[in-house]
């Protein structure tokens, strides 16, 4: 059977082309952070339990998860990994209607969603781990 | 031939569900992750009340089936693509199959998880 269809790159090409588009950039960060929310749900619904089952649970959680360096870089870690997807799904949801498909407009919508990432996840990073 | 492990068998339909759900993810993280940030304290008592509402525990609910077809279709979506025999070899439609199992009994466990937190008590 003879294909026509397009097919994904192999690893080690979806590197070395990424690197160099700002367009693959972002499409690859969205996959990746989708995979890492996805494995780190269990944190916040660890999180959600613990804050809602009694006022103990809650301090307990304050304590364990937010009194500790690695409990906050796992929360920051998640929070970075949420306001990436979330941005970048904005990007797509906008693409969605036709925005921004040339060449040159595609590539400064991808720009600028990794700069208002960036930043946002630079702010978590003081907000969560500082 | 159809694809028998996508989500609603129809790559349209598959579409539509991650649009919805997305959708609905945002604004559900906007509107949990804004409470938190306006709010300053954050207290056991302001925040049970806010998230222990029958409004919230809806919008909770709402979010986790957003999340169980959202993710299945993104994560159906990077595994046909990578875990493939043209990628990997004739291993790869076992594999393919396992990671999907594996997404699927997560999924499960996430939404029980969900709903004992939400709706439990």
């Amino acid at each position: 059977m003879k294909s026509n269809r397009p097919v994904n790159l192999s690893p080690d090409l979806i590197l070395a082309v990424n690197l160099k588009s700002p367009v693959a950039i972002a499409s690859i960060l969205h996959r990746i952070s989708g995979i890492v929310i996805f494995l780190l749900i269990p944190v916040l619904l660890y999180i959600l339990q613990g804050t809602l089952e009694s006022p103990e649970s809650f301090a307990a959680i304050k304590e364990d998860v937010f009194g500790g360096f690695i409990g906050r870089f796992l929360v920051f870690v998640t929070l970075a990994g949420l306001l990436y997807h979330f941005f970048a799904g904005l990007k797509h949801l906008v693409m969605d209607f036709g925005v921004a498909e040339e060449l040159e407009s595609g590539r400064n919508f991808a720009k600028a969603a990794l700069g208002v990432s960036a930043v946002s996840i630079a702010l978590a990073f003081v907000w969560v781990v500082l | 031939m159809k694809s028998a492990t996508s989500f609603s068998r129809s790559g349209m339909s598959d579409w539509i569900v991650q649009r919805v759900s997305a959708v609905i993810l945002a604004v559900y993280f906007v509107v949990v992750l804004g409470w938190i940030a306006l709010q300053g304290d954050v207290t056991y008592e302001n925040w049970s009340a806010f998230m222990g509402s029958t409004c919230m525990r809806i919008f909770g609910l709402l979010a986790l089936a957003s999340l169980a077809g959202h993710a299945w279709v993104g994560l159906w979506t990077i595994t046909t693509d990578y875990l493939t025999v043209r990628q990997m070899g004739n291993k790869a439609t076992f594999l393919r199959l396992l990671a999907q199992i594996g997404m699927g009994v997560l999924i499960f466990v996430y939404i029980v998880w969900g709903l004992k937190i939400f709706w439990g008590n």
